[in-house]
């Protein structure tokens, strides 16, 4: 695959994240697999609305023709009342296995224990584009909902009929159909004993309103908490199949590198180990990973590589280094006319800000384990797109897609990180050689080196602001970042935001808030700055330009909260920064402390305000704001990717350092539980404050103007110590 | 090849293995104990934190060699008759994961603190439980998971 393929394929579901054409299912398969579930009751959905479910514009089949047979199973009600939920949603820490749960048990009225969901096993769930852009709550949530509610009315209705009574009476409890007059009752597994019954997903179904909700919207513990407490559970990189071997890449001087000569001589002579060279593909499989280790060092491979360019000039290839955007495709938004408006402004202000490269660092590496029976291949692996790893092994190859199956076992995170094949190709290219079972793990280097980046941006930014303190005209570049999050919120009359996509340095995609972490950062420091011109207060400054209710809100409740007007203690600054991402509204607040004496800057606290339509699980939800705060903290403060010349320099924990227990400050999430609005996702938005929050604070508390991510270089730079 | 006797988890084992091997190796690719995970191979994310005579150890940075004959605790010999240890039922009361792949280096960390300092005070956990990392920044609950253990109470959740 060449670079600009995969810049093209990985940068964000906005742009350009699946380029694939999306899998074709087959009905031969699907029949199959209602036999497999046996009797009970199922309910199905035509795959088309399936495909509907998918992001708009990026439905399946694009082009191809419809299969009306096709149909997708979704929830499977058995012999004894035991639950299955069937979805292509995954597990990466995000907390969905249990909010899912609790959205069949809602609607299904059946405990919690008796529900087992699957997910991401691409035989068995139905078609899905993969696990990102926050889609979970907002599509996933609804769709079990609505399955769970069809299953449940379907149940009542069979009871009704054996019963010869009007189902408007009849309730459904604990797993039960309740007739409170007759006073009697049937087991859901009463109802459908040696019957197969369809139930097809009604095109309206009404749905238990969420005031009234007594499972879903409750605090919940994880549903297999204990699995991980105990070390039960298996992750990717624990699968083990009979007769597995270990594999082991040689990996490539530089990025880009041709494979010009490989002596694996000594290799291919120790017992068991097989030599893979495909290609610039080179690797080795043996029958621990401590031989393919040894196998792969006795391996003398040399390799061309042009010279590349290093993260010291990142900012100034990313304005020199732009694309041509690729036709249909328009960047470019524009509302009124800025120039006049600048050119007359009282207060114009303009400044650039500066986004680093970062990595994911998932804590469990890429791993998959793949295994061949003939022609079919399986593979178990830690990806966020389990029907996207599909299609890139069907590719690879040449397969049909029928032919393999991935399977995603809860995985030990992925932040946007894993939604490549990368470690499944390799694992399954070793395997088709070994004619074993093969396992690749990925060492931390390797996942520092090969995965890909966040983007790195340059972000130039003017207002225009009257002595009102209304700001009138505002012009927005982003060269690289990426879209996410790139347009403002603010009611400005004047507007001028374009994105600039570049042949980037590094191989880049997708990260939790995507760009809108780097918009948010210049956009929110851009506002302190011109509320600054005006000598306005921030938070008063935001809160006139806004006009979005919801997003005043936070702003407001989160500022009360917080504390934002009460006197501020000597040495000590308050910094907001906020916005509205992935359909959530968000404010965080920052109090930085400065010891005038030592330069040290210490984050005292952070709150951060969070809407995202009713709440579908309080305690999950507050794990994932204080969670991505934590993990932002790392990107505003410390985390920078160093390249040279086609090489990852700070390839390891030692050298790259992420967000520790020492660098937790005081957080609090303040949940606005908007019972009146749908649920939508939470595990990105809250992402998005905090590095422009602290920005803010410590200009506040210093007057140094932070603008490049991460901030602790530049800070360090002017003789102030962050602890 | 010399051969080894280990006692992990109240069990003997006779390995195989060069004496430079890991003992991160030993326990999940001969032994299937996966509970104990790898997460940098350098000894700085603690996810392979194992108990040795009841300190703390980084098992990947551990040799073979050097443990032979110690008391070896992984994350699955803390269980006793399907009973959870205080520190993993603090865990979950406190919801104190997400992805949960640094859980098992946390818990044993925490044991091992809890081991020797049973009353830590915030400064104590910080020290010793800063050398684990949890990417997706449980940290707050995991250090209240850690008072709930000690028995010093549990401050308000964030």
């Amino acid at each position: 695959m060449t670079r600009r393929m995969l810049s093209k394929q990985a940068v964000e579901p906005e742009r350009c994240e699946l380029v694939k054409e999306p899998p074709v299912l087959f009905e031969s398969d699907r029949r199959g697999f209602l036999r497999f579930l046996g009797t009970g009751l199922v309910v199905i959905c035509s795959a088309a609305k399936t495909a509907a479910l998918q992001e708009s514009g990026a439905g399946r089949r694009r082009g191809g023709p419809e299969l009306p047979q096709e149909i997708d199973a979704w929830l499977h009600i058995g012999e004894k009342d035991e639950i299955t939920a069937f979805t292509g949603k995954v597990e990466v820490g995000q907390n969905i296995r249990t909010s899912l749960t609790q959205a069949v048990a809602e609607e299904l009225r059946v405990p919690i224990g008796s529900i087992a969901l699957v997910m991401g096993d691409t035989k068995l769930v139905p078609y899905d584009m993969g696990t990102f852009g926050s889609l979970t709550t907002p599509v996933m949530n609804l769709q079990l909902r609505r399955v769970s509610g069809a299953a449940r009315d379907a149940l009542i209705a069979m009871a009704a009929k054996q019963w010869s009574v009007d189902a408007a009476r009849l309730t459904a409890t604990d797993g039960k159909v309740v007739d409170t007059q007759a006073k009697r009752s049937a087991k859901y597994s009463e109802l459908v004993r040696g019957q197969q019954i369809t139930q097809v997903l009604p095109a309206e179904d009404p749905l238990i309103p969420p005031a009234q909700w007594t499972v879903a919207g409750q605090t919940i513990p994880k549903v297999d908490g204990r699995d991980f407490v105990t070390g039960r559970h298996q992750y990717p990189s624990d699968i083990t199949r009979p007769g597995m071997l270990y594999g082991k890449v040689v990996r490539s001087s530089a990025f880009n590198a041709t494979l010009v000569s490989a002596d694996t001589n000594v290799a291919e002579a120790m017992p068991g180990v097989t030599v893979v060279r495909d290609g610039n593909f080179l690797g080795v499989a043996a029958v621990s990973s401590a031989e393919a280790e040894k196998a792969a060092a006795a391996i003398h491979a040399e390799w061309k590589a042009e010279p590349q360019s290093s993260s010291k000039e990142l900012f100034e290839y990313l304005k020199t280094h732009q694309e041509k955007p690729e036709e249909g495709d328009n960047y470019c938004f524009v509302s009124g006319d800025v120039a006049p408006v600048f050119a007359a402004a009282e207060h114009k202000v303009s400044a650039t800000y500066n986004i680093n490269y970062i990595a994911h660092a998932p804590l469990e590496t890429r791993a998959a384990v793949a295994e061949w029976s003939g022609d079919q291949l399986t593979v178990w692996a830690g990806t966020q797109r389990p029907f996207g790893v599909r299609g890139e092994l069907a590719t690879a190859f040449h397969l049909p897609e029928e032919k393999v199956r991935v399977l995603m076992p809860d995985t030990g995170s992925g932040y946007g990180g894993k939604h490549t094949a990368d470690a499944a190709l390799e694992a399954a290219r070793l395997a088709r050689a070994a004619k074993k079972p093969v396992k690749v793990v990925w060492t931390r280097e390797e996942e520092f080196t090969w995965a890909y980046f966040r983007p790195g941006g340059v972000i130039e930014v003017s207002g225009a602001v009257g002595a009102d303190g209304k700001i009138t005209a505002w012009e927005f570049h982003n060269y690289n970042s990426g879209t996410a999050g790139y347009r403002t919120y603010y009611d400005i009359p004047n507007q001028k935001i374009e994105f600039h996509p570049v042949d980037s340095p590094l191989r880049q995609g997708s990260y939790r808030g995507l760009a809108a972490t780097a918009n948010h950062f210049a956009r929110e420091a851009h506002m302190d700055e011109l509320a600054a011109a005006v000598k306005m207060d921030p938070l008063e400054f935001r809160l006139k330009n806004l006009k979005d209710e919801r997003l005043q809100a936070v702003f407001e409740q989160g500022g009360k909260k917080f504390g934002w007007n009460n006197a501020r203690p000597a040495n000590h600054g308050f910094g907001v920064g906020g916005g509205f991402e992935k359909r959530g509204y968000v404010a965080t607040f920052v109090e930085v402390a400065l010891k005038p004496e030592t330069s040290e800057i210490t984050i005292q606290r952070v709150l951060t305000a969070f809407d995202c339509g009713t709440v579908v699980n309080p305690d999950g939800l507050r794990n994932q704001i204080i969670g991505a705060n934590i993990m932002g903290l790392g990107g505003a403060l410390f985390e920078a990717i160093e390249y040279q010349n086609g090489r990852i320099v700070n390839n390891a924990f030692s050298k790259y350092r992420v967000p520790r227990f020492r660098d937790v400050p005081r957080m609090e999430a303040m949940l606005i539980d908007r019972k009146d609005k749908e649920p939508v996702g939470a595990g990105e938005a809250p992402i998005v404050g905090i590095a422009p929050a602290i920005a803010n604070a410590v200009f506040a508390v210093t007057g140094v103007r932070l603008r490049t991510l991460p901030m602790g270089p530049q800070l360090a730079a002017k003789g102030f110590l962050v602890t | 090849m010399p051969t080894y006797e280990l006692r992990v988890n109240g069990q003997s084992h006779s390995v195989e293995a060069e004496p430079e091997t890991s003992l991160l190796f030993i326990l999940r690719e001969q032994l299937g104990l996966t509970g104990t995970k790898y997460g940098c191979g350098e000894a700085q994310c603690g996810a392979c934190t194992v108990l040795i005579g009841g300190r703390a150890k980084r098992s990947c940075r551990t040799q073979v060699s050097v443990v032979a004959g110690k008391e070896i605790t992984t994350i699955e010999g803390l269980t006793r008759n399907e009973k959870l240890h205080p520190v993993q039922q603090a865990f979950l009361d406190e919801g104190a994961m997400q992805c949960a792949f640094c859980t098992s280096g946390m818990i044993m960390s925490a044991v091992s603190l809890l081991n020797e300092k049973p009353h830590p005070s915030d400064n104590d956990i910080l020290q010793s439980m800063d050398g684990n990392i949890c990417r997706c920044g449980t940290y707050p609950r995991i250090m209240a998971a850690i008072r709930r253990a000690s028995g010093a109470g549990k401050e308000q959740r964030p």
